[in-house]
């Protein structure tokens, strides 16, 4: 059966089969709003969207797929940034959005068991009456899912202190491309055997659909407080950030913005942010009433020596949720300014942070687009947003080539071509530079193991060695191919 | 103090020499974990000549060194800066090397409120058993290009790879600490410590022995006082000594043969009604069982609470050591074994028979 030639109208009298009929979705009108995920530059068509509702359905559709060797991309909100729920036009696209429920909350044990289309401030919520909240923050909270923060191992403004989505889940249950339930990890901490739920996060859906995540929840910090600090140069900005975490301090949240962020950012939300500023750190210290006091006497008295130009602690709550405004509408705020914007995400050690910002301001020059740059500057990931317009014949590749110039440069001075946004399909051909063949072909090891058909979200997050020969060919550094040793094709 | 050295190419030769004989090989650190896992198989190969700190950036936050480096020095060199490795790895004899560290996953006290071995490692160099050389991860906060490989080596044992490199985040040493004690049942232990978990307090430890709960507090000076007066309970003569103990089993509780077992069940879970002595630490989330029950029995009655349990020290290190997988779980373990080690000569069975 396998081996039979299987076509579109099969599969989908196959799924309505399995699934109620509202739940199949096959014309093209219905398809349209799963074309793409974040990043809309990249649109494609699958063959069919499956809505399942309970993992029974998530089971029978994997079973047909992979009895028919379909490819499955399994999809959240389709808030992701980086392509990897964008569909394979010979495949069906699985979205967990019905699995909307909180299953547990247990406030002595302080975890959640929920469904994996929960949205991520929606556990926070749940969490909240007993003094409790999920850590992991990325700005897309109020619409993203949590299955699609496993998948992404997401982040947010709160990852120096509190961890990415890696560390704060404790279980999950996934099924296999077989239609296999695997139960990984659970309230129990440090599970037997492999660490399982480290490869399973940030996997981009390559290694099994999840289908229930159970997470860590905090008790809510009893207070937390933020110095606004401006500087007339970002080098000086950067510095301040070095100095702040060698005083022993690890703020809560420690973000910088660029003139052209403020700027954009305080026309659209009025935040008082100083716009003639070169750069700005927002550095929030949070914990223990009399730990957050000292501790902002600190922060300011560090970054007045640095060189702040000007130096404000929020008054209140309300001006601390005011000047977090801004830097949270950074990236809508830049939409207003330019038609359309590219996002980056890069991660560099911090001390190389004046060279890179350097080099970006050149790239800038040499392509002609503007760069607006927001920076998690506590753990190093650089968000450089690049201003261009859709409409314009070429400027979109031309922002994809300087993007990936920046990426090379991160990799270059010994960071990451992604921070906290995945590889998915936008950063593929970065995969060749950032990993050697070898590594690539252990990385393909592991996919196998999980699936050894190969059918679930194929061609995203890493590279054949044959696409790397490919890209390689396309971009020559210093005179020298990428992977001299592969073969060209 | 030996000198530093980059033994890889040699550690290379003499795994792609057992993969062309057939061999296998028993990775070697410190020799202060030994005991843990099932009974060690194949030739030894010593990694504690490769040692070194390779670059350690305090405003960074980011060490790395060799496999072999001791524990002892890497936290001699990050105290000299007032930081740490804030999962609090245990030393046991003292030997305890970076590579052991990750590769056993083990963590001390302090891991329920900083989070464990794995959730520190940035980035790693590994041999495979293939007899190549592989980079995952890096020496940045966040990365999440590829497969996390690097984590996914933590807690191994040494059965996928070699570890050669570790990169680790650091954390600032807290201001002051302080160690409060209380008298009470393991009942109530049980209550008021995840009570106090899931309040604001500058929690990061917490332990129950002999009758007393060892609550341990860090932060600024300031504070922990404030956290005193809400805590009340008796300051500790010598905290750090107690917690000292627990970590690397050098206290009164882990003396003698009797077989010891690791219990990990949800924190605020009842005391288990097993047979034998009990200490309790991670605020009740590890379980430390000193007793001769049947394992059959420790393993039903922990896995009913929603737990696992570990036979850690003694007992019969030839059987089933760590809570068995189910079906499903074990074939994708021996999948990812042999995607790594696809010979099978890397401490073949410590973990679970492969047979």
């Amino acid at each position: 059966m396998k081996t039979l030639a299987f076509d579109t109208q099969a599969l989908i009298t196959a799924l309505h089969r399995i699934l109620p009929s509202s739940a199949v979705l096959s014309d093209a009108e219905d398809l349209r709003p799963y074309e793409c995920d974040g990043l809309s530059a990249y649109r494609e068509l699958p063959l069919a969207v499956c809505l399942p509702e309970t993992v029974e359905q998530v089971r029978a559709v994997l079973r047909v797929c992979h009895d028919t060797n379909v490819p499955v991309v399994a999809r959240g909100a389709g808030t992701g940034l980086s392509g990897g729920a964008l569909p394979l036009a010979n495949g069906v696209v699985l979205s967990l959005a019905k699995f909307m429920r909180i299953l547990e909350v247990d406030p002595a044990n302080r975890i959640a068991r929920v469904q994996p289309g929960v949205r991520n401030l929606a556990i926070s919520q749940a969490a909240a009456p007993y003094g409790l909240y999920y850590a992991p923050d990325p700005s897309s909270q109020i619409a993203c899912t949590i299955g699609g923060n496993v998948a992404e191992n997401s982040g947010g403004v709160h990852c120096l202190k509190y961890g990415l989505t890696v560390n704060n889940v404790l279980g999950l249950k996934v099924l296999t491309m077989d239609g296999e339930l695997l139960e990984i990890g659970g309230a129990a901490l440090d599970a037997p055997g492999y660490d399982l739920l480290a490869l399973m996060t940030g996997s981009e859906g390559l290694l099994g659909v999840i289908v229930e995540v159970t997470v860590k929840l905090l008790p809510k910090p009893e207070r937390a407080q933020v110095v606004l600090a401006a500087f007339d140069d970002v080098v000086k900005a950067g510095e301040a950030v070095g100095s702040i975490i060698g005083a022993g301090i690890v703020p809560g949240g420690l973000e910088m913005m660029d003139n052209l962020a403020i700027r954009a950012a305080e026309d659209f939300i009025h935040a008082g942010y100083p716009v003639d500023a070169a750069a700005i750190l927002l550095c929030e210290v949070d914990g223990a009433n009399e730990e957050v006091s000292d501790q902002i006497l600190k922060v300011r008295e560090i970054v007045k020596q640095a060189g702040a130009t000007e130096v404000r602690t929020a008054r209140d709550e309300a001006e601390r949720l005011k000047f977090w405004a801004g830097r949270k509408a950074a990236f809508p705020a830049v939409g207003r300014i330019s038609p359309d914007y590219y996002c980056m995400d890069g991660t560099i050690p911090r001390k190389r942070l004046s060279e890179v910002l350097s080099r970006i301001a050149e790239l800038s020059q040499e392509y002609g687009l503007p760069v607006a740059n927001v920076f998690h500057a506590g753990d190093g990931n650089l968000h450089p947003l690049i201003l261009y317009d859709a409409n314009k014949p070429g400027e979109l590749e031309r922002t994809e080539e300087f993007g990936g110039k920046i990426l090379d440069l991160c990799v270059a001075v010994g960071g990451t071509i992604t921070g906290e946004h995945g590889v998915g399909m936008e950063k593929i051909g970065q995969m060749c530079h950032q990993f050697a063949p070898a590594e690539l072909t252990q990385f393909h090891a592991v996919k196998h193991a999980f699936d050894p058909q190969g059918l679930l979200n194929p061609g995203k997050a890493v590279p054949t060695l044959h696409r790397c020969a490919e890209f390689g060919a396309m971009h020559v550094h210093g005179g020298k191919l990428s992977h001299p040793e592969l073969e060209r094709f | 103090m030996t000198p530093d050295a980059d033994i890889s190419a040699a550690l290379q030769a003499s795994v792609l020499d057992a993969i062309a004989q057939n061999r296998s090989l028993q990775i070697v650190g410190g020799g202060s974990k030994t005991f843990y896992g099932r009974a060690p198989q194949g030739e030894p190969l010593s990694v504690t000549g490769h040692r070194g700190v390779i670059s350690y950036e305090p405003t960074e936050l980011v060490i790395t060194a060799r496999a072999g480096t001791t524990l002892a020095d890497v936290e001699a060199l990050l105290a000299k800066h007032n930081q740490m490795l804030p999962f609090d790895p245990p030393h046991f004899s003292g030997a305890a090397t970076m590579g052991g560290a990750i590769a056993t996953g083990l963590s001390g006290p302090r891991r329920p409120y900083a989070g464990s071995a794995r959730d520190f490692v940035l980035g790693v160099k590994v041999l495979t058993g293939k007899g190549e050389i592989l980079g995952f991860g890096g020496q940045v906060m966040k990365n999440v290009a590829g497969f996390d490989v690097s984590r996914f080596m933590a807690g191994s044992l040494g059965t996928l790879g070699i570890l050669l490199e570790v990169s680790l985040k650091v954390l600032p040493r807290p201001e002051s600490e302080q160690t409060l004690l209380f008298e009470c049942s393991a009942l109530d232990a049980i209550r008021r410590m995840n009570a106090w978990a899931g309040q604001p307090l500058p929690l990061s430890g917490a332990a129950f022995d002999g009758g007393r709960l060892y609550l341990r507090l860090s932060g600024s000076t300031a504070a922990l006082n404030a956290a005193r007066e809400k805590l009340g309970g008796e300051l500790a003569a010598d905290g750090a000594a107690f917690w000292r103990g627990v970590r690397d089993h050098a206290c009164i509780f882990f003396q003698g043969d009797a077989p010891l077992w690791r219990v990990s069940v949800p924190a605020a879970t009842p005391p288990l009604d097993l047979p034998g002595e009990w200490l309790l630490d991670w605020g009740g989330a590890q379980r430390w069982l000193k007793t001769s029950c049947a394992p059959a029995t420790i393993r039903e009655l922990t896995a009913k609470a929603g737990g696992h349990a570990t036979l850690f020290r003694g007992g019969d290190r030839q059987g089933a050591v760590f809570h068995p997988l189910s079906p499903a779980l074990m074939a994708l373990h021996l999948r990812l074994k042999a995607a790594f080690d696809p010979h099978g000569i890397l401490n073949p069975g410590r973990m679970y028979s492969e047979g």
